[in-house]
Protein backbone atom coordinates (compact mmCIF):
# COMPACT_ATOMS: atom_id res chain seq x y z
CA UNK A 1 0.00 0.00 0.00
CA UNK A 2 2.38 2.59 0.98
CA UNK A 3 5.24 2.04 -1.85
CA UNK A 4 1.94 2.28 -3.94
CA UNK A 5 0.93 5.13 -2.64
CA UNK A 6 4.38 6.64 -2.87
CA UNK A 7 4.95 5.75 -6.78
CA UNK A 8 7.12 8.41 -8.85
CA UNK A 9 4.86 9.77 -11.91
CA UNK A 10 7.41 12.70 -12.74
CA UNK A 11 10.98 13.64 -11.92
CA UNK A 12 12.75 16.84 -12.31
CA UNK A 13 15.89 17.26 -14.77
CA UNK A 14 15.60 14.09 -15.96
CA UNK A 15 16.47 12.69 -19.11
CA UNK A 16 14.21 9.90 -20.09
CA UNK A 17 11.62 8.03 -19.05
CA UNK A 18 10.54 7.34 -15.11
CA UNK A 19 11.48 4.08 -13.68
CA UNK A 20 8.44 1.92 -13.42
CA UNK A 21 5.98 4.80 -14.29
CA UNK A 22 2.36 3.95 -14.84
CA UNK A 23 2.90 0.72 -13.90
CA UNK A 24 -0.14 0.61 -11.43
CA UNK A 25 -3.01 2.59 -10.97
CA UNK A 26 -4.03 3.75 -7.57
CA UNK A 27 -5.88 6.78 -6.19
CA UNK A 28 -4.78 10.35 -6.06
CA UNK A 29 -5.29 11.97 -3.21
CA UNK A 30 -6.60 15.46 -1.88
CA UNK A 31 -7.02 17.86 0.69
CA UNK A 32 -10.00 19.97 0.82
CA UNK A 33 -10.39 23.12 2.97
CA UNK A 34 -13.85 24.51 3.54
CA UNK A 35 -13.16 28.41 3.88
CA UNK A 36 -16.66 28.78 5.36
CA UNK A 37 -15.82 26.70 8.29
CA UNK A 38 -12.17 28.13 9.16
CA UNK A 39 -12.32 30.01 12.58
CA UNK A 40 -8.79 30.73 12.22
CA UNK A 41 -7.57 28.97 14.66
CA UNK A 42 -4.34 28.29 13.32
CA UNK A 43 -4.07 24.99 14.94
CA UNK A 44 -3.09 23.15 11.32
CA UNK A 45 0.14 25.95 11.61
CA UNK A 46 1.27 24.50 14.91
CA UNK A 47 0.66 20.76 13.69
CA UNK A 48 2.46 21.64 10.51
CA UNK A 49 5.70 22.90 13.01
CA UNK A 50 5.21 20.41 15.32
CA UNK A 51 5.30 17.37 12.60
CA UNK A 52 7.90 18.85 10.43
CA UNK A 53 10.53 19.74 13.39
CA UNK A 54 10.23 23.40 12.79
CA UNK A 55 10.42 25.58 15.80
CA UNK A 56 7.97 28.48 16.04
CA UNK A 57 8.35 31.23 14.15
CA UNK A 58 8.82 34.90 15.01
CA UNK A 59 5.80 36.64 13.98
CA UNK A 60 5.04 39.81 12.36
CA UNK A 61 2.29 41.57 13.21
CA UNK A 62 0.33 43.57 10.36
CA UNK A 63 -2.81 44.88 12.19
CA UNK A 64 -4.86 41.37 11.45
CA UNK A 65 -4.71 37.94 12.87
CA UNK A 66 -2.41 37.16 10.66
CA UNK A 67 0.63 34.89 11.83
CA UNK A 68 3.43 36.55 9.53
CA UNK A 69 3.04 38.12 5.80
CA UNK A 70 3.67 35.16 3.88
CA UNK A 71 4.92 31.49 4.47
CA UNK A 72 8.65 30.91 4.60
CA UNK A 73 11.16 27.48 4.16
CA UNK A 74 10.22 26.18 7.45
CA UNK A 75 6.74 27.92 7.75
CA UNK A 76 4.90 26.01 5.27
CA UNK A 77 1.41 27.10 6.44
CA UNK A 78 -0.09 29.78 6.89
CA UNK A 79 -3.86 31.26 7.49
CA UNK A 80 -4.55 34.41 5.72
CA UNK A 81 -6.70 37.02 7.32
CA UNK A 82 -8.60 39.41 4.98
CA UNK A 83 -11.03 41.83 5.96
CA UNK A 84 -14.08 41.60 3.73
CA UNK A 85 -17.04 43.98 3.74
CA UNK A 86 -20.12 42.21 1.75
CA UNK A 87 -22.51 44.26 -0.53
CA UNK A 88 -25.09 44.62 2.51
CA UNK A 89 -22.23 46.23 4.61
CA UNK A 90 -21.45 43.35 7.05
CA UNK A 91 -17.83 43.08 7.89
CA UNK A 92 -16.06 39.64 8.25
CA UNK A 93 -13.08 37.59 8.00
CA UNK A 94 -11.82 35.54 4.82
CA UNK A 95 -9.59 33.11 6.35
CA UNK A 96 -7.63 30.70 4.04
CA UNK A 97 -5.24 28.24 5.07
CA UNK A 98 -2.57 28.90 2.24
CA UNK A 99 0.09 26.32 1.46
CA UNK A 100 1.38 24.32 -1.70
CA UNK A 101 -1.59 23.42 -3.95
CA UNK A 102 0.31 20.15 -5.34
CA UNK A 103 -0.48 20.57 -8.79
CA UNK A 104 -1.25 17.64 -11.23
CA UNK A 105 0.75 19.45 -13.72
CA UNK A 106 3.27 21.51 -11.37
CA UNK A 107 5.17 24.42 -12.63
CA UNK A 108 8.38 23.95 -9.90
CA UNK A 109 8.82 20.92 -11.39
CA UNK A 110 8.97 21.53 -14.83
CA UNK A 111 10.99 25.04 -14.51
CA UNK A 112 13.86 22.57 -12.03
CA UNK A 113 17.12 21.61 -13.66
CA UNK A 114 18.11 19.19 -10.70
CA UNK A 115 17.82 15.20 -11.79
CA UNK A 116 15.13 14.42 -8.89
CA UNK A 117 15.14 17.41 -6.94
CA UNK A 118 11.46 17.29 -7.35
CA UNK A 119 9.62 14.52 -7.78
CA UNK A 120 5.62 14.22 -8.31
CA UNK A 121 3.87 11.04 -6.82
CA UNK A 122 0.91 8.73 -8.68
CA UNK A 123 -1.22 9.96 -5.96
CA UNK A 124 -0.31 13.56 -6.56
CA UNK A 125 1.75 14.43 -4.21
CA UNK A 126 4.82 16.93 -5.35
CA UNK A 127 7.60 16.67 -3.05
CA UNK A 128 10.71 18.35 -2.98
CA UNK A 129 13.95 16.13 -2.39
CA UNK A 130 16.71 18.67 -0.92
CA UNK A 131 19.02 16.24 -1.27
CA UNK A 132 19.57 17.13 -5.01
CA UNK A 133 18.37 20.68 -4.86
CA UNK A 134 20.86 23.09 -6.09
CA UNK A 135 19.12 25.81 -4.84
CA UNK A 136 18.71 27.96 -8.34
CA UNK A 137 14.97 28.55 -6.93
CA UNK A 138 13.63 28.04 -10.65
CA UNK A 139 10.82 26.19 -8.92
CA UNK A 140 10.11 30.17 -7.49
CA UNK A 141 10.02 31.46 -11.09
CA UNK A 142 7.55 28.20 -12.27
CA UNK A 143 5.00 28.32 -9.17
CA UNK A 144 2.40 29.85 -10.09
CA UNK A 145 1.18 29.83 -6.43
CA UNK A 146 4.11 31.62 -4.55
CA UNK A 147 5.17 28.79 -2.42
CA UNK A 148 8.53 27.18 -2.83
CA UNK A 149 10.45 29.55 -0.31
CA UNK A 150 14.49 29.52 -0.21
CA UNK A 151 16.78 28.97 3.04
CA UNK A 152 19.69 30.86 2.59
CA UNK A 153 21.81 28.99 5.02
CA UNK A 154 21.21 25.38 3.31
CA UNK A 155 20.55 27.13 0.00
CA UNK A 156 17.93 25.14 -0.69
CA UNK A 157 14.39 25.54 -1.36
CA UNK A 158 11.38 24.06 0.93
CA UNK A 159 7.93 23.98 0.55
CA UNK A 160 4.51 21.79 2.23
CA UNK A 161 5.20 17.83 1.46
CA UNK A 162 1.16 17.15 1.73
CA UNK A 163 2.79 14.95 4.45
CA UNK A 164 3.98 12.45 2.36
CA UNK A 165 5.87 11.00 5.18
CA UNK A 166 2.20 10.06 6.76
CA UNK A 167 0.59 9.18 3.79
CA UNK A 168 3.26 6.85 2.66
CA UNK A 169 1.92 5.25 6.53
CA UNK A 170 -1.49 5.81 5.83
CA UNK A 171 -1.94 8.73 8.15
CA UNK A 172 -3.47 11.67 6.88
CA UNK A 173 -1.42 15.04 7.06
CA UNK A 174 -0.91 17.01 10.33
CA UNK A 175 -3.00 19.78 9.52
CA UNK A 176 -5.88 17.61 8.49
CA UNK A 177 -5.37 15.63 11.97
CA UNK A 178 -5.32 18.99 14.06
CA UNK A 179 -8.34 20.88 12.57
CA UNK A 180 -11.16 21.15 15.26
CA UNK A 181 -14.29 22.33 13.09
CA UNK A 182 -13.87 19.78 10.67
CA UNK A 183 -13.43 22.21 7.75
CA UNK A 184 -10.29 20.42 6.45
CA UNK A 185 -10.60 16.74 4.88
CA UNK A 186 -8.26 14.37 3.27
CA UNK A 187 -9.58 11.35 0.99
CA UNK A 188 -9.20 10.69 -2.76
CA UNK A 189 -9.37 13.80 -5.12
CA UNK A 190 -12.98 11.93 -6.13
CA UNK A 191 -14.53 11.64 -3.15
CA UNK A 192 -12.90 15.71 -1.72
CA UNK A 193 -14.14 16.67 -5.09
CA UNK A 194 -18.01 15.54 -4.35
CA UNK A 195 -18.24 16.68 -0.60
CA UNK A 196 -16.71 19.89 -1.71
CA UNK A 197 -19.45 20.46 -4.67
CA UNK A 198 -22.44 19.43 -2.65
CA UNK A 199 -20.93 21.72 -0.01
CA UNK A 200 -20.85 24.09 -2.13
CA UNK A 201 -24.38 23.99 -3.47
CA UNK A 202 -25.69 23.59 0.07
CA UNK A 203 -24.48 27.10 1.02
CA UNK A 204 -25.72 28.34 -2.44
CA UNK A 205 -29.37 26.67 -1.49
CA UNK A 206 -29.28 28.03 1.91
CA UNK A 207 -27.18 30.75 2.83
CA UNK A 208 -26.53 34.01 1.43
CA UNK A 209 -23.38 32.63 -0.41
CA UNK A 210 -25.08 32.70 -3.89
CA UNK A 211 -21.92 32.65 -5.48
CA UNK A 212 -20.17 29.92 -3.56
CA UNK A 213 -17.95 27.21 -5.37
CA UNK A 214 -14.85 24.96 -5.72
CA UNK A 215 -11.60 25.90 -6.54
CA UNK A 216 -9.80 23.29 -8.46
CA UNK A 217 -8.08 25.67 -11.10
CA UNK A 218 -7.30 23.51 -14.02
CA UNK A 219 -4.85 25.90 -15.73
CA UNK A 220 -2.22 23.63 -13.76
CA UNK A 221 -4.46 20.41 -14.73
CA UNK A 222 -6.27 21.19 -11.32
CA UNK A 223 -4.71 20.37 -7.59
CA UNK A 224 -4.55 18.42 -4.62
CA UNK A 225 -5.92 21.06 -2.70
CA UNK A 226 -8.52 22.16 -3.24
CA UNK A 227 -10.85 24.87 -1.43
CA UNK A 228 -14.44 25.82 -1.14
CA UNK A 229 -15.03 29.40 -0.89
CA UNK A 230 -17.54 31.36 -0.65
CA UNK A 231 -17.32 33.17 -3.69
CA UNK A 232 -15.36 31.62 -6.66
CA UNK A 233 -15.58 34.59 -8.95
CA UNK A 234 -13.07 36.43 -6.55
CA UNK A 235 -10.57 34.45 -5.08
CA UNK A 236 -8.48 37.32 -5.10
CA UNK A 237 -9.70 38.55 -2.23
CA UNK A 238 -8.53 35.66 0.13
CA UNK A 239 -5.03 36.63 0.21
CA UNK A 240 -4.25 36.70 -3.93
CA UNK A 241 -5.25 33.60 -5.09
CA UNK A 242 -5.40 33.83 -8.42
CA UNK A 243 -8.19 33.48 -10.37
CA UNK A 244 -6.33 31.47 -13.24
CA UNK A 245 -3.21 29.95 -12.04
CA UNK A 246 -1.32 28.73 -15.11
CA UNK A 247 2.37 28.11 -15.30
CA UNK A 248 3.60 31.47 -16.93
CA UNK A 249 3.92 30.53 -21.14
CA UNK A 250 7.38 32.35 -20.97
CA UNK A 251 8.27 29.44 -19.05
CA UNK A 252 6.90 26.54 -20.92
CA UNK A 253 8.47 28.19 -24.07
CA UNK A 254 11.57 28.06 -22.33
CA UNK A 255 11.75 24.69 -21.32
CA UNK A 256 9.64 23.54 -24.22
CA UNK A 257 11.17 25.11 -27.73
CA UNK A 258 14.00 26.65 -26.88
CA UNK A 259 15.23 23.70 -24.98
CA UNK A 260 15.02 21.81 -28.68
CA UNK A 261 15.92 24.75 -30.22
CA UNK A 262 19.05 24.91 -28.51
CA UNK A 263 19.79 21.57 -28.24
CA UNK A 264 19.14 21.38 -31.75
CA UNK A 265 21.06 23.71 -32.81
CA UNK A 266 24.06 22.85 -31.11
CA UNK A 267 24.07 19.32 -32.71
CA UNK A 268 23.30 21.32 -36.23
CA UNK A 269 26.06 23.33 -35.11
CA UNK A 270 28.50 20.54 -34.75
CA UNK A 271 27.26 18.94 -37.85
CA UNK A 272 27.92 22.01 -40.21
CA UNK A 273 31.15 22.24 -38.74
CA UNK A 274 32.00 19.15 -39.93
CA UNK A 275 30.54 19.27 -42.72
CA UNK A 276 32.41 22.73 -43.65
CA UNK A 277 35.74 20.75 -42.40
CA UNK A 278 35.76 18.54 -45.08
CA UNK A 279 34.37 19.80 -47.69
CA UNK A 280 35.80 23.46 -47.46
CA UNK A 281 38.98 22.69 -45.08
CA UNK A 282 41.79 24.98 -43.89
CA UNK A 283 42.04 28.84 -45.56
CA UNK A 284 46.69 27.98 -46.19
CA UNK A 285 48.00 30.52 -46.67
CA UNK A 286 51.15 30.21 -49.59
CA UNK A 287 53.23 33.37 -50.00
CA UNK A 288 54.48 34.01 -53.65
CA UNK A 289 57.87 33.39 -53.95
CA UNK A 290 58.78 36.46 -55.67
CA UNK A 291 57.04 38.80 -53.35
CA UNK A 292 58.36 37.24 -50.82
CA UNK A 293 62.15 37.05 -51.59
CA UNK A 294 61.52 40.82 -52.27
CA UNK A 295 60.50 41.51 -48.78
CA UNK A 296 62.78 39.32 -47.34
CA UNK A 297 66.25 38.99 -48.16
CA UNK B 1 78.16 37.92 -31.99
CA UNK B 2 79.96 37.26 -35.43
CA UNK B 3 82.93 35.53 -33.83
CA UNK B 4 81.06 32.55 -32.54
CA UNK B 5 78.21 31.92 -35.52
CA UNK B 6 77.77 28.85 -34.69
CA UNK B 7 76.47 29.16 -31.29
CA UNK B 8 72.92 29.13 -30.29
CA UNK B 9 71.53 32.19 -28.58
CA UNK B 10 68.31 33.35 -26.92
CA UNK B 11 65.53 34.32 -28.90
CA UNK B 12 63.55 37.72 -27.93
CA UNK B 13 60.67 38.75 -29.42
CA UNK B 14 58.66 36.91 -32.91
CA UNK B 15 60.84 34.50 -34.68
CA UNK B 16 62.55 35.75 -38.29
CA UNK B 17 60.45 36.40 -40.20
CA UNK B 18 57.05 36.45 -38.14
CA UNK B 19 55.84 39.03 -36.86
CA UNK B 20 53.83 40.34 -33.18
CA UNK B 21 50.18 39.97 -33.59
CA UNK B 22 49.05 40.01 -29.87
CA UNK B 23 51.32 41.16 -27.01
CA UNK B 24 50.97 39.17 -23.44
CA UNK B 25 48.53 41.36 -22.35
CA UNK B 26 46.08 40.50 -25.19
CA UNK B 27 46.90 37.19 -25.38
CA UNK B 28 46.04 37.08 -21.37
CA UNK B 29 42.90 38.81 -21.46
CA UNK B 30 42.02 36.71 -24.12
CA UNK B 31 41.86 33.49 -22.70
CA UNK B 32 40.94 34.96 -18.97
CA UNK B 33 37.61 35.54 -20.77
CA UNK B 34 37.77 32.17 -22.77
CA UNK B 35 38.29 30.39 -19.48
CA UNK B 36 35.54 31.91 -17.80
CA UNK B 37 33.14 32.04 -21.01
CA UNK B 38 33.59 28.06 -21.02
CA UNK B 39 33.08 27.88 -17.37
CA UNK B 40 30.09 29.54 -17.51
CA UNK B 41 28.55 28.32 -20.85
CA UNK B 42 29.38 24.45 -19.96
CA UNK B 43 27.95 25.16 -16.29
CA UNK B 44 24.61 27.27 -17.91
CA UNK B 45 24.16 24.24 -20.20
CA UNK B 46 23.85 22.54 -17.45
CA UNK B 47 21.20 23.81 -15.82
CA UNK B 48 19.34 24.36 -19.30
CA UNK B 49 18.52 20.90 -20.36
CA UNK B 50 18.43 17.80 -17.82
CA UNK B 51 20.26 16.05 -21.37
CA UNK B 52 23.42 18.04 -20.28
CA UNK B 53 22.76 17.93 -16.75
CA UNK B 54 25.85 15.54 -16.58
CA UNK B 55 27.89 18.44 -16.72
CA UNK B 56 26.95 19.69 -13.64
CA UNK B 57 28.39 16.69 -12.23
CA UNK B 58 31.96 16.94 -13.87
CA UNK B 59 32.24 20.60 -13.20
CA UNK B 60 31.76 20.03 -9.08
CA UNK B 61 28.06 18.93 -8.42
CA UNK B 62 24.62 20.89 -8.76
CA UNK B 63 25.28 22.85 -6.09
CA UNK B 64 28.92 23.83 -6.56
CA UNK B 65 27.70 24.94 -9.98
CA UNK B 66 25.09 26.75 -8.89
CA UNK B 67 27.43 29.22 -6.82
CA UNK B 68 30.10 29.52 -9.10
CA UNK B 69 28.35 29.77 -12.73
CA UNK B 70 27.30 33.67 -11.91
CA UNK B 71 30.77 34.41 -10.43
CA UNK B 72 32.37 32.83 -13.82
CA UNK B 73 29.94 34.90 -15.09
CA UNK B 74 30.63 38.29 -13.99
CA UNK B 75 34.12 37.33 -14.78
CA UNK B 76 33.66 36.75 -18.55
CA UNK B 77 31.70 40.20 -19.00
CA UNK B 78 34.46 41.97 -17.45
CA UNK B 79 36.74 40.16 -20.19
CA UNK B 80 34.30 41.60 -22.87
CA UNK B 81 34.84 44.98 -20.93
CA UNK B 82 38.47 44.55 -20.97
CA UNK B 83 38.47 43.69 -24.90
CA UNK B 84 36.05 46.60 -25.24
CA UNK B 85 38.79 49.00 -23.50
CA UNK B 86 41.77 47.08 -25.06
CA UNK B 87 40.18 46.34 -28.91
CA UNK B 88 38.28 49.26 -29.73
CA UNK B 89 39.84 51.01 -32.35
CA UNK B 90 40.40 47.94 -34.28
CA UNK B 91 36.67 46.57 -33.86
CA UNK B 92 35.11 49.44 -35.48
CA UNK B 93 32.65 48.58 -38.36
CA UNK B 94 33.22 50.29 -41.62
CA UNK B 95 31.86 50.58 -45.26
CA UNK B 96 34.40 47.64 -46.30
CA UNK B 97 33.34 45.21 -43.58
CA UNK B 98 29.89 46.18 -45.20
CA UNK B 99 31.02 44.96 -48.39
CA UNK B 100 32.87 41.84 -47.31
CA UNK B 101 29.73 40.99 -44.96
CA UNK B 102 27.78 41.28 -48.32
CA UNK B 103 30.02 38.43 -49.76
CA UNK B 104 30.35 35.99 -46.90
CA UNK B 105 29.39 33.50 -48.92
CA UNK B 106 33.01 33.56 -50.51
CA UNK B 107 34.56 33.57 -47.02
CA UNK B 108 32.32 30.77 -46.16
CA UNK B 109 33.81 28.62 -49.64
CA UNK B 110 37.28 29.58 -49.18
CA UNK B 111 37.50 32.10 -52.06
CA UNK B 112 39.22 34.93 -50.34
CA UNK B 113 40.39 36.79 -53.26
CA UNK B 114 37.11 37.73 -54.18
CA UNK B 115 37.05 39.76 -50.96
CA UNK B 116 37.98 43.22 -50.30
CA UNK B 117 40.81 43.24 -48.38
CA UNK B 118 40.43 43.69 -44.24
CA UNK B 119 42.21 45.20 -41.63
CA UNK B 120 43.66 43.73 -38.29
CA UNK B 121 40.39 42.42 -37.79
CA UNK B 122 37.97 40.91 -40.86
CA UNK B 123 34.41 41.89 -40.51
CA UNK B 124 33.27 38.20 -39.29
CA UNK B 125 35.65 38.45 -36.50
CA UNK B 126 34.07 41.87 -35.61
CA UNK B 127 30.55 40.81 -35.71
CA UNK B 128 31.81 38.03 -33.70
CA UNK B 129 32.95 40.42 -30.86
CA UNK B 130 29.85 42.60 -30.92
CA UNK B 131 27.38 39.66 -30.67
CA UNK B 132 29.39 38.58 -27.75
CA UNK B 133 29.34 42.32 -26.28
CA UNK B 134 25.61 42.45 -26.66
CA UNK B 135 24.84 39.21 -25.30
CA UNK B 136 27.48 39.95 -22.93
CA UNK B 137 25.09 43.32 -21.35
CA UNK B 138 22.03 40.91 -21.60
CA UNK B 139 23.49 38.25 -19.81
CA UNK B 140 24.86 40.22 -17.31
CA UNK B 141 21.19 42.30 -17.09
CA UNK B 142 19.42 39.41 -16.70
CA UNK B 143 22.03 37.24 -14.45
CA UNK B 144 21.63 39.27 -11.04
CA UNK B 145 18.00 38.51 -10.98
CA UNK B 146 18.31 35.06 -11.47
CA UNK B 147 21.53 34.87 -8.92
CA UNK B 148 18.92 36.88 -6.21
CA UNK B 149 15.61 35.89 -7.13
CA UNK B 150 14.68 35.87 -3.77
CA UNK B 151 14.72 39.44 -3.55
CA UNK B 152 12.02 40.06 -6.18
CA UNK B 153 8.69 41.10 -4.45
CA UNK B 154 5.51 38.71 -5.23
CA UNK B 155 4.47 41.38 -7.40
CA UNK B 156 7.27 40.96 -9.86
CA UNK B 157 7.82 37.51 -10.01
CA UNK B 158 6.33 37.48 -13.34
CA UNK B 159 9.91 39.20 -14.36
CA UNK B 160 11.79 35.72 -13.31
CA UNK B 161 10.53 33.91 -16.41
CA UNK B 162 11.21 36.92 -18.76
CA UNK B 163 15.07 37.11 -17.35
CA UNK B 164 15.42 33.34 -17.10
CA UNK B 165 14.16 33.20 -20.58
CA UNK B 166 16.38 36.31 -21.94
CA UNK B 167 19.14 34.88 -20.38
CA UNK B 168 19.07 31.55 -21.95
CA UNK B 169 18.34 32.76 -25.32
CA UNK B 170 21.75 35.47 -25.37
CA UNK B 171 23.76 32.35 -23.84
CA UNK B 172 22.95 30.19 -26.45
CA UNK B 173 23.80 32.90 -29.51
CA UNK B 174 27.33 32.92 -27.46
CA UNK B 175 27.70 29.30 -27.50
CA UNK B 176 26.70 28.98 -31.28
CA UNK B 177 29.47 32.30 -32.23
CA UNK B 178 32.05 30.35 -29.82
CA UNK B 179 31.59 27.36 -31.99
CA UNK B 180 32.49 28.78 -35.19
CA UNK B 181 35.42 30.84 -32.96
CA UNK B 182 36.69 27.98 -31.97
CA UNK B 183 36.56 26.09 -34.89
CA UNK B 184 38.13 28.70 -37.30
CA UNK B 185 40.86 29.17 -34.58
CA UNK B 186 42.30 25.55 -34.18
CA UNK B 187 41.01 24.51 -37.71
CA UNK B 188 40.18 26.39 -40.38
CA UNK B 189 42.45 29.43 -40.05
CA UNK B 190 45.80 27.38 -39.30
CA UNK B 191 48.58 29.79 -37.73
CA UNK B 192 45.63 31.39 -35.80
CA UNK B 193 45.65 30.07 -32.33
CA UNK B 194 49.31 30.49 -32.48
CA UNK B 195 48.33 34.20 -33.09
CA UNK B 196 46.72 33.95 -29.58
CA UNK B 197 49.28 31.53 -27.70
CA UNK B 198 52.63 32.89 -28.79
CA UNK B 199 51.77 36.01 -30.26
CA UNK B 200 52.89 35.52 -33.56
CA UNK B 201 52.06 34.94 -37.31
CA UNK B 202 54.04 33.97 -40.73
CA UNK B 203 53.74 37.28 -43.14
CA UNK B 204 51.88 35.02 -45.28
CA UNK B 205 49.10 34.81 -42.76
CA UNK B 206 49.29 38.47 -42.67
CA UNK B 207 49.28 38.83 -46.01
CA UNK B 208 46.12 36.77 -46.52
CA UNK B 209 44.22 37.36 -43.64
CA UNK B 210 44.72 41.15 -42.53
CA UNK B 211 46.55 42.64 -45.86
CA UNK B 212 45.41 46.18 -44.56
CA UNK B 213 46.55 45.85 -41.10
CA UNK B 214 50.25 44.01 -42.97
CA UNK B 215 50.32 47.10 -45.08
CA UNK B 216 49.95 49.39 -42.16
CA UNK B 217 52.62 47.45 -39.14
CA UNK B 218 55.01 46.92 -42.14
CA UNK B 219 55.18 50.51 -43.97
CA UNK B 220 58.28 51.61 -41.89
CA UNK B 221 60.17 48.19 -42.97
CA UNK B 222 63.15 48.79 -45.39
CA UNK B 223 63.16 47.56 -48.41
CA UNK B 224 66.10 45.88 -49.96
Amino acid sequence: MASKLLQIKAISGHAGTVPGGNMSRDYDVCKLVDTTTCIGCKACEVACLEWNGYPFHPTTFDNTYQTMPDTAWNYWNLIRFNEHTAPDGTFGWLMRKDQCMHCADPGCLASCPADGAIVQYANGIVDFNQEHCIGCQYCVTGCPFNIPKFNPETKKVFKCTLCSDRVSAGLEPACIKACPTGCLHFGSKDDMKDIAERRAKQLRAHTAHKDAGVYDPQGVGGTHVIYVLHDINNPEKYGGLPKNPTVDPIVRLWKGPLKWVGGFGMILGALGIAFHYLRYGPKEAEIHGGDDHERHT
Amino acid sequence: MSDTPSHAFLRHGPPVDRIQRFTWVERIMHWYTAATYIYAALSGLALFTPYLFWLAVVLGGGPAVRFWHPIFGIGFVIGIFWMYHSWLQDLKIDANDRKWLDNVKYYITNQDERLPPQDKYDAGQKIYYWGMFGCAIVLLLTGPVMWFPELMPRSLHWVLAVVTFLHSVAALVTIGGAMIHIYMSISNIPGSLKAMTEGHVSRGWAMLHAPKWYARITAGEKRP
